[in-house]
């Protein structure tokens, strides 16, 4: 458990925030610009000094009253947005800066696991000057391991890459949430990324937590930020429960029912996760017979939000445990007379796999 | 070349070797600070370190005169603990050359530590750098080249120090007698032969010296820009 309590003002912003963050997986600090989100990150590390503020990560006090633990002494790795690698070291000098000042006692990783998790095996003898903006980046999250940090911080690391490196970054982050037992603190405003990688959500907005929790538990307040959004949708945890080799589909159970889907060869009990956008939902009053969709599951109407576009809405529909969100235009929403309460079938056209 | 000018030769590079010591020992600091600090006395210390720039060298020989002499603040401290005095002495000289020499050092590096992103000294505190440990591995490498125009301007600024020197130190040989009070005194007594080797000399090597500085600089502008 992480404990982050920090006030601070910075002429007409004030930050004041009061946090219990999991020990383990990836909490993402998500907000607008200007929102406080790499203000509370450099109170993490330690690079800003809140005037008043607790901080205490894996039993360690890293700031109380009296009480203040600088950088260089805290177990933190930072990854930056732009890319920070020193430029007179090589990728191996730079893996090593960090490495040669951990004391042997505190380190847990070694450096050539680093080096396979990242894959940057063949880039060690290249300088940073000469490697891509991709590559830089997985170079700088593998320096910031190697000092086999308690607590791993990302300030919007895909911010500056451009989609196509994005795609070979975001996989990567992906497989190191998985790999690392350490709390990730990620910082993004994009919702892709939010959703793919958060185990736990923090809103932020003019310095305050709007709300905060496990992503699925989240998800029903999240129309007033993330569905703001072309990308709207919601992630949901799931079960490989069946596979059907004669059509190459593949059930995946989550809380509230169960989705077909092309099957990706996850053996049968192994966990999945999966996002459903709120484009690929619509809604009916009645399960359709002679569809070609293949998921309709029965819900209960939660509420309907206003949409980026005022011909659209948002529907968020509770199925089960779970929530689902479907994108519809007002009008649609007018004729079926959808009211809170109502019950409702939800028709989910696609899901993308997320890991 | 006579003895004279020989030993003159040795006083000027003695002189300027020690005087690139000790400002290198003294303006690195200073110069970081300057770079790093938001406190509003920056500005009075970055006009003080400039001063010698705009200020005639006999203004700055005469108050060190007034303040090193037997009658003044330094000078009389200095007799009362039994110390030689340093008006006309090589290590007046020192002083007076660290001061006149002092923006020539302060000022490249100053602006060499504040090309250096704040983002790699924090990056280097996350990798468990102490801020010291971060000035030497992080922030001088990267000021490198402020550096090498430092120490360059700061020995040659030096060697064609005059005004100052005349003033505080005089003309005693093997002592205080520099390069280009040697040429001055050549020349005042019309020996133009010899102020000619003297001054060509001078001429040629800090065109040199120069000359190097900026080839390096360029090639490695260059070497940066080709492989961005």
């Amino acid at each position: 458990m992480i404990e982050a309590r920090f006030a601070l003002t910075q002429g007409s912003f004030a930050l004041d925030v009061d946090l219990q963050l999991p020990a383990s997986g990836v909490t993402v600090l998500f907000g607008p610009s200007g929102c406080g989100k790499t203000t509370l990150l450099r109170c993490l590390a330690g690079l800003q000094r809140p005037s008043q503020g607790r901080l205490v990560v894996a039993g360690q006090v890293w700031q109380d009253d009296g009480v203040f633990v600088p950088t260089h002494r805290r177990a933190v790795g930072l990854v930056f947005q732009e890319a920070s690698l020193f430029p007179h070291l090589t990728v191996q000098g730079n893996l090593d800066y960090g490495l040669r000042r951990t004391p042997v006692a505190d380190r847990r990783m070694a450096l050539t696991e680093v080096v396979a998790l990242l894959d940057i095996g063949g880039l060690l003898q290249r300088r940073p000057e000469n490697l891509s903006g991709g590559e830089r980046q997985r170079v700088a999250i593998a320096r910031a391991l190697a000092v086999s940090p308690q607590l791993l911080l990302m300030d919007e690391p895909l911010a500056a890459l451009d989609a196509r490196r994005k795609a070979e970054v975001l996989p990567v982050l992906e497989r190191l949430a998985g790999a690392l037992s350490i709390p990730i603190v990620y910082i993004t405003h994009a919702v892709a990324e939010a959703t793919r990688l958060a185990d736990h959500l923090v809103l932020l907005n003019a310095g305050r937590v709007q709300a905060q929790g496990p992503l699925q538990a989240i998800s029903a307040q999240l129309d007033g930020v993330l569905a703001h959004d072309e990308d709207a949708g919601v992630v949901l945890a799931c079960t490989v429960a069946q596979r059907d080799s004669a059509w190459q589909l593949a059930r995946l159970d989550f809380a509230g029912g169960g989705l077909w889907t092309r099957d990706a060869g996850h053996a049968v009990g192994q966990r999945v996760r999966v996002r459903v956008a709120a484009r690929d939902v619509s809604l009916a009053l009645a399960e359709l017979p002679g569809t070609s969709i293949s998921n309709q599951l029965p819900g209960v109407l939660e509420r309907i939000a206003p949409d980026v576009q005022p011909s659209q809405a948002l529907a968020l529909v509770r199925v089960g445990e779970s929530l689902l969100m479907a994108r519809l235009t007002r009008r649609s929403a007018d004729r079926l007379q959808l009211q809170p309460g109502l019950p409702v079938w939800v028709q989910v056209k696609s899901v993308a796999l997320l890991s | 070349m006579t003895a004279g000018d020989l030993q003159a030769l040795s006083v000027t590079l003695r002189l300027a070797a020690v005087t690139t010591a000790l400002l290198l020992l003294l303006g690195t600091p200073l110069a970081w600070w300057l770079a790093r600090t938001r406190s509003r006395a920056a500005a009075w210390v970055d006009s003080a370190v400039a001063l010698p720039l705009v200020l005639p060298p006999t203004v700055l020989g005469f108050y060190l005169l007034v303040w090193l002499g037997p009658q003044g603040a330094v000078g009389a401290a200095l007799a009362a603990l039994g110390l030689p005095a340093l008006v006309f002495s090589f290590w007046g000289l020192v002083l007076a050359s660290v001061i006149s020499s002092l923006p020539f050092m302060v000022q490249p590096l100053r602006d060499a530590f504040a090309a250096v992103a704040p983002r790699l000294t924090e990056a280097a505190a996350t990798l468990r750098a102490s801020p010291l440990d971060v000035f030497f591995s992080v922030a001088v490498p990267l000021a490198r080249r402020g550096f090498l125009s430092a120490i360059t301007l700061t020995f040659a600024h030096t060697v064609g120090e005059f005004g100052v020197v005349l003033m505080v130190g005089g003309n005693i040989p093997g002592t205080t007698r520099v390069l280009s009070i040697a040429i001055y005194d050549h020349a005042e007594s019309f020996n133009h032969g010899a102020a000619h080797t003297l001054a060509g000399g001078l001429v040629l090597t800090s065109f040199a010296a120069l000359l190097v500085l900026n080839l390096t600089q360029r090639r490695r502008a260059a070497d940066s820009a080709s492989s961005a």
